[in-house]
């Protein structure tokens, strides 16, 4: 490849000073000094989040007030740290939703571990469990970061969901159970 | 008679002189009235100290807030005492001010665990930061911060007023550059070393220009006043006119000369962290480092006094005004606040330059100091010489 020689400037004798490039420079910060500034005073002022934010991981209902875990455990075995921990528990006989047949008897989220990947709530079936906003987790000892079942569903609240799909299965059963 | 014996028996008619004076007429004399003008020269140089120390440690909140508002961000506001809180309008200011956040570093810096590297020389690695800190605070005594009317003399608000200060106070302010040489050489560390050889280097090449610019000032004032040597003569001529107008290149040259003496960006090759870690400073901690911190804000002071005093009209409020004398006392007031006034501009006007220039390197830094500015300063002086000779 040939060797092409770049043309330089001439500088005028002003620009070999360089001191109107300092005055020019100058008045550059100068103005700055008087614009807005752009911090965020995080104690006092917390950060617009967008929608799908993936904060702290969280269980939710969905609107008729029925957990939506059945503790198949995918999330537990997909989350890169190994942060949950989930016992699966039969769903009583007697309940509307006995044909479920699992909830969790236990679920945990080490928040120490977890890293806010949100992994468990793209394996999740049953968009039981979804990274809500929560950014900030803090505790003075380990024990406290771990968080168990009601706290999680505490936090997570009820999402809305318009599938409803275990609704429609215990109606379809009660349907083909009146046909027979 | 050396500079200390100068310095003692410097002047007769220096504010403490004044009070000594009034001692004296109300029936205190002899030994009495003598140890009285040593303790008030004791207490009046202590404040001449505070002076410059309160400024070291406000140009050191000054740089956090202006390097934080040239950024974008607010800079140091979240520090505070709770206690102090409790006040309405007062707790929250100094909290929004950073000014706490200083009182939060210094006790940082006192209660640090005081670290000795076992491979340095001990002695000169703790001598270093107090010989860097110390000329400082005796070339503090020297400023004359303001002026008053006294026996019918305009007289100097300082601690030591005498005829040589100028020459007093840009030897001793050179000398605080052994304090970064020792604590180069010292601390056993090739970055250090580094740093204290470009200390060195940078203060022999610009202490020439430095003082090859102050010559036309002298020259130019000489007719006028009657010791051209003493800063606060110097101060008074400019009450008709600031030197800065008289003589703009020297002001840019000596402008120049201290901030590659106060070694501040673009100038800061001791400590250019960029190749360096930290320069000669890189092995201390602690109150040390606070020590040297103090002393480079603290020799930034007393520049700038300099500067004001021999270029910017001292304690003229506006070229071609002064106080007038017959105010007497809120002469001294004012022309006192004229003068912390223009410090703090100064104090602006170097953390506005750091925040805005790249830093130079070393090479260039030399190459502007020999090649450009020395023959420049040595043109101007001799240009100066050459209209002295018309004028006169
Ligand atoms: S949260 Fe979802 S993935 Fe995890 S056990 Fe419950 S249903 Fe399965
Ligand atoms: S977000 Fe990631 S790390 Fe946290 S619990 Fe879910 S899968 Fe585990």
């Amino acid at each position: 490849m040939a060797i092409v020689v770049v043309e330089r400037k001439k500088l005028s004798f002003w620009e070999r000073t360089y001191l109107p490039q300092i005055a020019g420079g100058l008045w550059i910060t100068l103005k700055n000094l008087f614009r807005k500034k752009v911090t965020l005073e995080y104690p006092e002022q917390r950060p617009a989040l967008p929608a799908r934010y993936r904060g702290a991981p969280t269980l939710v209902k969905d609107p008729d007030g029925r957990e939506k875990c059945v503790s198949c455990q995918l999330c537990e075995f997909v989350c890169p740290p190994k942060a949950i921990r989930v016992s699966p528990g039969a769903i009583a006989e007697g309940s509307p939703y006995s044909h479920i047949e699992k909830a969790p008897a236990k679920f945990e989220i080490n928040m120490a571990r977890c890293i806010f990947c949100g992994l468990c709530q793209e394996a999740c079936p049953e968009s039981a469990i979804v990274l809500q906003k929560e950014f900030s987790v803090n505790g003075f000892d380990r024990k406290s970061f771990i968080r168990g079942k009601a706290d999680l569903y505490e936090k997570g609240g009820v999402l809305p969901d318009n599938v409803m799909k275990w609704r429609k299965a215990s109606l379809n059963a009660e349907k083909s159970k009146g046909g027979r | 008679m050396n500079s200390f014996e100068i310095f003692l028996a410097a002047q007769t008619s220096g504010a403490a002189g004044w009070i000594a004076e009034r001692a004296s007429l109300s029936g205190v004399d002899g030994a009495g009235a003598a140890a009285l003008y040593l303790a008030l020269k004791i207490v009046f140089g202590v404040a001449a100290i505070g002076v410059v120390m309160c400024f070291a440690a406000l140009s050191v909140v000054v740089e956090r807030k202006v390097a934080g508002f040239i950024q974008g961000r607010f800079g140091p506001n979240s520090t505070y005492i709770p206690y102090l809180m409790l006040v309405p309008v007062v707790g929250k200011t100094l909290r929004r001010l950073g000014l706490m956040q200083l009182v939060a570093d210094g006790l940082k810096f006192l209660f640090k665990e005081e670290p000795l590297p076992g491979h340095v020389n001990k002695f000169w690695y703790t001598l270093a930061p107090i010989i860097s800190l110390s000329p400082v605070l005796i070339c503090a005594c020297v400023v004359p911060f303001g002026v008053f009317e006294h026996g019918g003399k305009a007289t100097a608000l300082a601690a030591a007023n005498f005829d040589l200060s100028l020459l007093f106070i840009t030897v001793l302010g050179s000398l605080g550059v052994y304090g970064a040489v020792l604590a180069g050489w010292s601390s056993n560390s090739k970055f250090s070393y580094l740093g204290g050889i470009r200390a060195g280097a940078q203060m022999i090449s610009y202490e020439l220009v430095m003082a090859l610019s102050l010559a036309p000032v002298l020259m130019w004032i000489a007719p006028r006043v009657s010791s051209p040597f003493n800063l606060f003569e110097i101060g008074m001529s400019q009450s008709g006119m600031w030197n800065i107008f008289a003589q703009p290149l020297s002001a840019l040259l000596f402008l120049l000369a201290l901030f590659a003496e106060t070694n501040r960006q673009p100038f800061d090759m001791a400590e250019s962290e960029t190749d360096l870690v930290s320069g000669f400073h890189t092995e201390y901690g602690s109150f040390k480092f606070g020590l040297f911190f103090v002393g480079e804000y603290g020799h930034m002071v007393v520049g700038s006094s300099v500067f004001i005093c021999v270029f910017l009209g001292a304690w003229s409020p506006l070229p071609g005004l002064s106080w007038p004398l017959e105010w007497g006392a809120w002469c001294g007031v004012l022309s006192f606040l004229t003068f912390i006034l223009k410090i703090l501009a100064m104090i602006f006007f170097f953390v506005w330059v750091r925040w805005t220039l790249p830093r130079f390197r070393y090479d260039h830094v030399m190459n502007l100091s020999w090649g450009k500015l020395l023959p420049l300063a040595l043109a101007n002086f001799a240009a100066y010489m050459v209209l002295a000779c018309f004028i006169k």
